[in-house]
């Protein structure tokens, strides 16, 4: 339960109002091996939501400078005339229909991997009652899926790449080759982000950390995740539709 | 109870590194962004003493720097500007204090995420190196100017500094960006999720709403900076032009066509209103706490003052053309702008009216946080009157980019957030370092800030409704600026006394964390949680044990109680509220 709905105060144990009243209790798991781990994950999770409100607010500004862009004439040394330059960008979109499959798919697994955890860790409990066992299971390696697929996806955005540049479109060709290779480029930073999180929680599966531990980093980065994957559909759509 | 122990998931360290370098401990990283504060305020007043040394001696050769060329003085005003904005106003007060006492305040051990606190100080004093090291490279450190106007920021060959310098100047921006987020995630989830228990948001201290809400800010504003600052390095490095339109420079006709200079002007001011309030807030916040604190009485109306503070933040982000009058934007969204800009006075009039409510009638006791405190209100009141002069186009066209601009925003966001500081560095420096300040240094101190900075800041006023603008090098050879070079000179004469009075401020914090007298745990008799635990606070703030309030932070003189204070965490039996 978060404090914030406490409107009871407990009974105060402390001392007399003189001295600082302070409850007892000490020793719960500090710099121990006992963390209480529903709260690690509701802080972990709160904390992703917190940090997922500037990456949005980034994609915003981007947005925003791009529709703004789009509709603005600019000076031809030329005919000394206001012109509208906006040269649509075609997109390879084979290519990148083909790579949004790809990161649709990731985020299912990636969910299939999150709920393998979760119920592993349910029953983490369990196993640890002696003379209980719960048969070893073999278990669909998802999180590995997610991984490859991850890589793959990022593959296929530099082969759309190399597509657009074999088009005639650099980065500094026109104001639309611009943002169209800031946007996926910065989606796909921040989907190395996500990557670097999978590799982790992959290695502290190898190492065998605690279950509950391993639930955490898997449930967060399976949040981030699937918001990088409506990322990236958003802004398929935005250069798709909005062109 | 379990709630908060095992975030302190790290021990106690042992070793000099893990305790005083790279520590998880928001205490010593607290430490860490003041002291990175205080570095650079020193540098920041260095850059603005050059300055006034030029404006009233243009030609005076200067030991070991020699003559300052006009382009000089644009360098000197941009780092002047860069470092105070970033690595002062937002890095004491948030980074510093923030740091140090949030945490304590709500009753935690520690941050939510004590290694992400760590890489958003590194982060910081990573920027900081960045930015000092555009003085010693090839060029020149910028001359754009901290709101880094484009296309005088896109281009290297725009001006001497403008080749690495401006490179540097821009990714120590972004970096701080990417420190500030780190801070601010860690701010919001730590108040949200790690309150001690009976810690509820309307018993929160009026410092850690500043500080949450400043968070806030911080968090939507940054982000917005960033994006920003990417698309300028991509301007000025792989040839894009989002902000940079046909243009010739210097008779040469730059590859980059078709950008937008207005772009930079929207997505920085964007960014840029806000900051005005995350220097700010937390100067309000530590101005309620020691008001009420010193005036023996609860703060006037609590939950207005809260209300004001999240109505300053949202207002904050519905103004920033006010910024842009002057850049031909339609006259339909210069009134919104100037409409949303003046409706800040309200929540603004609303903290004023009750910091006095707070004062009237009280007995006051005249410590020196006090006297920053008051400082604080006489300086916000000073520099915000002349805000909805500058809020209104039909004024702020004449006075744009005149020292009526420097005067208004050097007394609200510079001088008021300074005194902000300067109150929680009297106040909270007994729970710092178990010590108290010399008492009477400190307000010999104060009496100079106090009168300098209206000395300094004032001025500037008459001079920009006589046109003088700002920016300028050199006023001694225009006949009809001549006239107004007594008034600059006087100001030049205050700032050197002021910035003088700083070294005594200086010695005054080194001399007493060794010779100043023992502190006790709460020599204030103040009410908040970091007056309950020991001075200087353990490691884990409470000494492994877990606080519960029972009371709001400011209940002073309640009636039916015999002492003048009750604490946040006595028992319920007494009177609440």
């Amino acid at each position: 339960m978060s404090p914030a709905g406490i409107k009871e105060p407990g009974v105060n144990r402390g001392g007399a109002i003189t001295l600082p009243p302070i409850l007892g209790g000490g020793g719960e798991g500090r710099g121990g091996e006992s963390p209480d781990f529903s709260d690690r994950l509701r802080r972990a999770r709160l904390g992703l939501a917190v940090g997922i409100t500037p990456v949005i607010m980034l994609f915003v500004s981007l947005t925003s400078a791009y529709i703004v862009r789009q509709g603005l004439p600019t000076l031809d040394e030329n005919s000394n005339k206001y012109v509208h330059d906006w040269l649509p960008v075609r997109l390879p979109w084979l290519i990148l229909l083909l790579n949004s499959s790809v990161l649709i798919v990731s985020s299912a697994t990636m969910e299939l991997a999150r709920r393998d955890v979760t119920r592993e860790s349910a029953l983490a409990p369990v196993r640890l009652i002696p003379g209980i066992s719960l048969g070893q299971e073999r278990r669909f390696p998802w999180l590995w899926l997610t991984l490859i697929l991850g890589i793959m996806f990022l593959l296929g955005q530099w082969m759309a790449w190399r597509e657009l540049a074999d088009g005639g479109f650099y980065l500094a060709t026109s104001p639309s080759s611009s943002f169209v290779y800031l946007l996926t480029g910065m989606h796909a930073l921040h989907l190395v982000g996500g990557v670097i999180a999978l590799v982790y929680a992959a290695a502290i599966t190898l190492a065998r950390q605690p279950v509950e531990s391993r639930r955490v980093v898997i449930d967060v980065t399976s949040w981030y995740w699937h918001f990088m994957a409506l990322l990236w559909i958003y802004i398929f759509a935005l250069l798709e539709f909005a062109r | 109870m379990a709630t908060t122990a095992h975030v302190h998931a790290h021990a106690a360290p042992q070793g000099f590194i893990r305790k005083y370098i790279f520590s998880l401990d928001h205490k010593v990283i607290g430490l860490q962004y003041y002291f990175l504060a205080l570095t650079a305020v020193f540098v920041g007043m260095f850059l603005s003493l050059l300055m006034r040394i030029h404006l009233i001696w243009p030609t005076a050769q200067l030991p070991l720097i020699g003559e300052i060329k006009p382009e000089t003085y644009l360098s000197l005003l941009t780092m002047h500007g860069t470092i105070m904005v970033f690595f002062v106003l937002t890095t004491a007060p948030q980074g510093g204090f923030g740091n140090y006492f949030l945490p304590i305040q709500i009753g935690a051990p520690d941050m939510a995420f004590p290694v992400l606190n760590m890489l958003s100080f590194w982060t910081t004093f990573v920027a900081f190196l960045v930015l000092i090291a555009a003085f010693f490279v090839a060029g020149g450190a910028p001359l754009h100017g901290w709101t880094g106007y484009a296309p005088l920021s896109a281009l290297s060959n725009s001006g001497p500094g403008e080749q690495l310098g401006a490179d540097l100047w821009i990714t120590s921006i972004a970096l701080f960006c990417v420190a500030s987020l780190m801070g601010a995630l860690n701010f919001i989830t730590t108040t949200l999720d790690l309150r001690a228990k009976g810690m509820t948001l309307m018993r929160l201290p009026l410092t850690v709403w500043a500080w949450f809400i400043t968070a806030i800010l911080g968090l939507l504003a940054f982000g917005v900076l960033l994006s920003a600052g990417i698309l300028l390095l991509l301007d000025r490095n792989l040839g894009t032009s989002f902000y940079v339109p046909l243009v010739v420079v210097n008779g040469q006709l730059m590859g980059h066509k078709g950008g937008s200079p207005l772009l930079w002007q929207h997505l920085f001011w964007f960014f840029g209103h806000p900051e005005v309030y995350i220097a700010i807030l937390p100067g309000m916040g530590v101005a309620s706490q020691l008001l009420s604190t010193f005036s023996r009485k609860p703060i006037f109306g609590y939950r207005a003052m809260v209300y004001a503070i999240v109505a300053i933040g949202l207002l904050g982000f519905m103004v920033w053309g006010h910024h842009m009058f002057m850049s031909g934007m339609s006259p339909y969204s210069a009134f919104a702008f100037s409409l949303m800009t003046m409706s800040i006075g309200v929540p603004s009039a609303i903290k004023t009216f009750n910091w006095l409510g707070t004062l009237w009638g009280a007995k006051i006791r005249l410590h020196s946080p006090m006297l920053f405190a008051i400082g604080f209100v006489s300086l916000f009141v000073s520099g915000g009157l002349s805000g909805p002069f500058l809020a209104q186009p039909v004024l702020d066209i004449p006075l744009h980019d005149t020292y009526f601009v420097v005067g208004h925003f050097h007394l609200i966001m510079g001088v008021a957030a300074i005194f902000g500081i300067f109150g929680a560095t009297y106040y909270w420096f007994p729970k710092m370092f178990g010590r108290m300040m010399d008492e009477n240094l400190a307000r010999i101190h104060f009496v100079i800030t106090l009168v300098g900075t209206y000395a300094i800041f004032m001025p500037m006023h008459y001079l920009g409704m006589a046109g003088q603008t700002r920016r300028y090098s050199q006023f001694t050879e225009v006949a009809y600026q001549t006239k107004l070079l007594p008034l600059q000179t006087f100001m030049s004469y205050a700032a050197f006394i002021t910035i003088g009075a700083q070294l005594i401020f200086l010695f005054n914090l080194f001399w007493s964390m060794w010779k100043g007298a023992k502190a006790s745990d709460n020599p204030w008799e103040a009410t908040t949680l970091e007056w309950t635990t020991a001075t200087p606070p353990p490691h884990d703030n409470f000494g492994g044990l877990t606080p519960v309030v029972n009371h709001g932070p400011y209940e002073y003189n309640v009636p039916g109680v015999s002492k003048d204070y009750v604490m946040q965490t006595d028992p319920a039996s007494a009177p609440a509220h």
